[in-house]
């Protein structure tokens, strides 16, 4: 197995006058998931393009599964599953009928054809609707489709493109499962996503993409760790004095008003650790606790120290909308 | 053996007999060609033809066996035009893209479509064969059983090389336009002067020069010729005019529809390796 599922050294696109991609590096190990997250047009597709033969590779190298992109294109297809960011099923054609017609593109044997497509369509619970057309199904349904397709030909890797674009929480929780799936059978996964809750939950590592350049890689928890502060919440009958009493502590960076009645104060230290000391000074001085709330940063909050720009995050957790946007 | 090519085709013969009115139009209107402006032309023209005898040993036709050659050339015609088109609904809301990521050649893909429009303008030259037949068109007349097996294969073999170069030429303009509307444009432009400057309803030589030259580079007209080789005979006589086709002819005639399905098959090939489909 190669050391490097995937290795992209100074990847360049452009579309004539427009750079799409700018100079991207990066690398995937055998049995990751790894995240391309970015708002539109931060060049995501287009990379995956490039990386699935769909487009050429204009500048760069890139060594997929261990054959070169560039000399070895057929090679590099027969090791990849692709599910495209838009649908890309005949509409026309039964739920059987698409991946026997993908297996035979590939050029796969007739009998495993059948039976992995059998397999496939348990997988993603899909048995119902063997023979019912694509246009009968759900979005959800098509999706799950497109990843069966996707895998129909054990690849090594998967592409995914926005997975759960247009799909409703459950359904979107509902790849996730499968995606875990797929991965824990040891399929190494590259997916983009635009949901920041998608690529923290999924990711082993993210790779934050914007304008075509890639400005942060490492993992969910690293990213997140590297903006150095937590977010303590609180309702006190008293804020005035509350502030005082938490600027003197040494591990508090900033307070905040949020609202009309809370405070927003930024340790430098882990919040946990901090919190009950800075209750036990708050209480020291008669100041009553009403509500509290610590918040580890969210991948929003590292996009936004990243970019200076907010991302629509459709899955972000309640806090976020009670804390509202900080930079 | 690469036999990738059997996946493309079996997905466009999935869906021509999945479009139950599409698959019906096409068997059903070619007949009514045949009934309608054939039985309508040939009582008009049959009235003048009847005035001229033919030579001795030479068989004369009727205007409705004379046009039926016509027809099937016409209907394959349509047919292989149209039979492109399913790529560049593919490629705008479809399965190309996935095609395209495929590991395997292109020429694959060309391929398929090409068996694909031989499969189908094969059906449809059977149907209007028997259709015709029974309407009362004179094909085949006194043949012996080997001659029969002989003319109809001809004929088939005429169709299918007929059918690849325009399935060819349809698949090459169908994968490098943007609409359906675009390649509707260009494929009503492209039937007329085919269909008409050809020998397909009339005969050619009491054609202008230009045309007459026009008409014999078009494969239309030597589909036709091939046709009539095949289902009348070498010589026989109609619309009051001896037509004669040796063997060199019919040889000429199937040799250009060879040169013009090799060239269409270049020209889809190139057309389908340099497009992006993203
Ligand atoms: N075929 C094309 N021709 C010209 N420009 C293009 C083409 N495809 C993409 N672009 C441009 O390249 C840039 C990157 O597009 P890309 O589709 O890679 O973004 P993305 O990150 O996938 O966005 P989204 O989240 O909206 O899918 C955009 O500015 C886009 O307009
Ligand atoms: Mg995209």
């Amino acid at each position: 197995m190669p050391e490097d599922m995937i290795r992209v050294e100074g990847l360049s696109h452009r579309f004539d006058d427009l750079v799409a991609v700018d100079d991207v590096s990066f690398h995937v190990r055998p049995g990751e998931v790894f995240s391309f997250l970015g708002p539109n047009g931060a060049g995501k597709s287009t990379v995956i393009n490039v990386l699935t033969t769909l487009l050429p590779l204009q500048e760069g190298r890139v060594v997929i599964a261990g054959f070169d992109l560039r000399t070895e294109p057929d090679r590099v297809r027969s090791a990849i599953g692709i599910v495209f960011q838009e649908v890309t099923l005949d509409r026309d054609m039964t739920v059987t009928e698409t991946l026997l017609f993908h297996g035979r593109l590939y050029g796969l044997p007739r009998d495993e054809v059948r039976e992995r497509a059998e397999e496939l369509v348990r997988l993603v619970e899909l048995e119902t609707k063997r023979d019912v057309l694509v246009k009968h199904l759900s979005g959800g349904m098509k999706r799950r489709l497109e990843i069966a397709r996707g895998l129909m030909t054990r690849p090594a890797v998967l592409f995914l493109d926005e997975p759960t674009i247009g799909l409703d929480p459950q359904t979107r929780a509902r790849m996730w499962d499968y995606l875990r799936d797929v991965n824990r059978d040891g399929t190494t996964i590259f997916l983009t996503t635009h949901y920041m809750d998608e690529a923290d939950r999924l990711s082993d590592r993210i790779a934050i993409i914007d304008r075509g350049r890639i400005i942060a890689e490492d993992t969910p928890l690293d990213l997140k760790n590297a903006l150095g502060r937590d977010l303590v919440y609180l309702e006190t009958t008293d804020n005035g004095r509350a502030r005082a009493v938490l600027e003197a502590d040494p591990a508090v960076t900033g307070v905040r008003e949020k609202g009309p009645a809370g405070l927003l104060v930024t340790v430098s230290e882990d919040g946990t650790r901090v919190v009950p000391r800075l209750l036990d000074a708050l209480r020291e001085s008669g100041v009553v606790i009403d509500g509290l709330n610590i918040k580890k940063p969210s991948m929003d909050d590292v996009f936004i120290h990243h970019t200076g720009r907010a991302l629509r995050d459709e899955g972000a957790e309640s806090f976020a909308a009670a804390v509202g946007r900080r930079r | 053996m690469d036999r990738r090519f059997l996946a493309i085709y079996w997905r466009d013969m999935l869906r021509y007999v999945r479009f139950r009115t599409l698959l019906l139009s096409s068997l059903v209107q070619p007949a009514l060609w045949l009934a309608f402006f054939g039985i309508a032309m040939s009582s008009s023209f049959d009235a003048i033809g009847t005035q001229v005898p033919s030579g001795p040993g030479i068989p004369q036709v009727g205007y409705l066996t004379f046009m039926c050659a016509g027809v099937i050339s016409m209907t394959t015609l349509f047919t292989s035009l149209f039979g492109g088109m399913s790529l560049l609904f593919d490629k705008n809301w479809g399965l190309l893209r996935e095609v395209m990521a495929a590991p395997m050649p292109r020429s694959n893909i060309v391929l398929g479509m090409g068996l694909s429009g031989i499969t189908k303008s094969c059906i449809q030259a059977g149907i209007i064969l028997a259709f015709g037949l029974l309407l009362g068109v004179r094909f085949f007349d006194g043949y012996s059983p080997l001659r029969l097996a002989m003319a109809v294969g001809g004929i088939f073999a005429f169709v299918s090389v007929f059918a690849l170069g325009f399935v060819f030429l349809s698949s090459a303009i169908a994968i490098s336009m943007e609409s359906p509307e675009g390649m509707q444009g260009i494929m009503t432009l492209l039937t007329m002067p085919i269909f008409f400057a050809s020998n397909a309803l009339y005969p050619v030589e009491a054609f202008p020069e230009a045309l007459r030259l026009l008409s014999m580079a078009n494969p239309l007209s030597h589909m036709v010729t091939g046709i009539r080789y095949f289902a009348i005979g070498p010589e026989f006589s109609a619309i009051g005019r001896t037509f004669v086709c040796s063997s060199t002819d019919l040889f000429v005639s199937f040799g250009a529809l060879c040169l013009f399905s090799t060239l269409t098959f270049l020209f889809a090939l190139h057309r389908v390796r340099v497009a992006r489909v993203t």
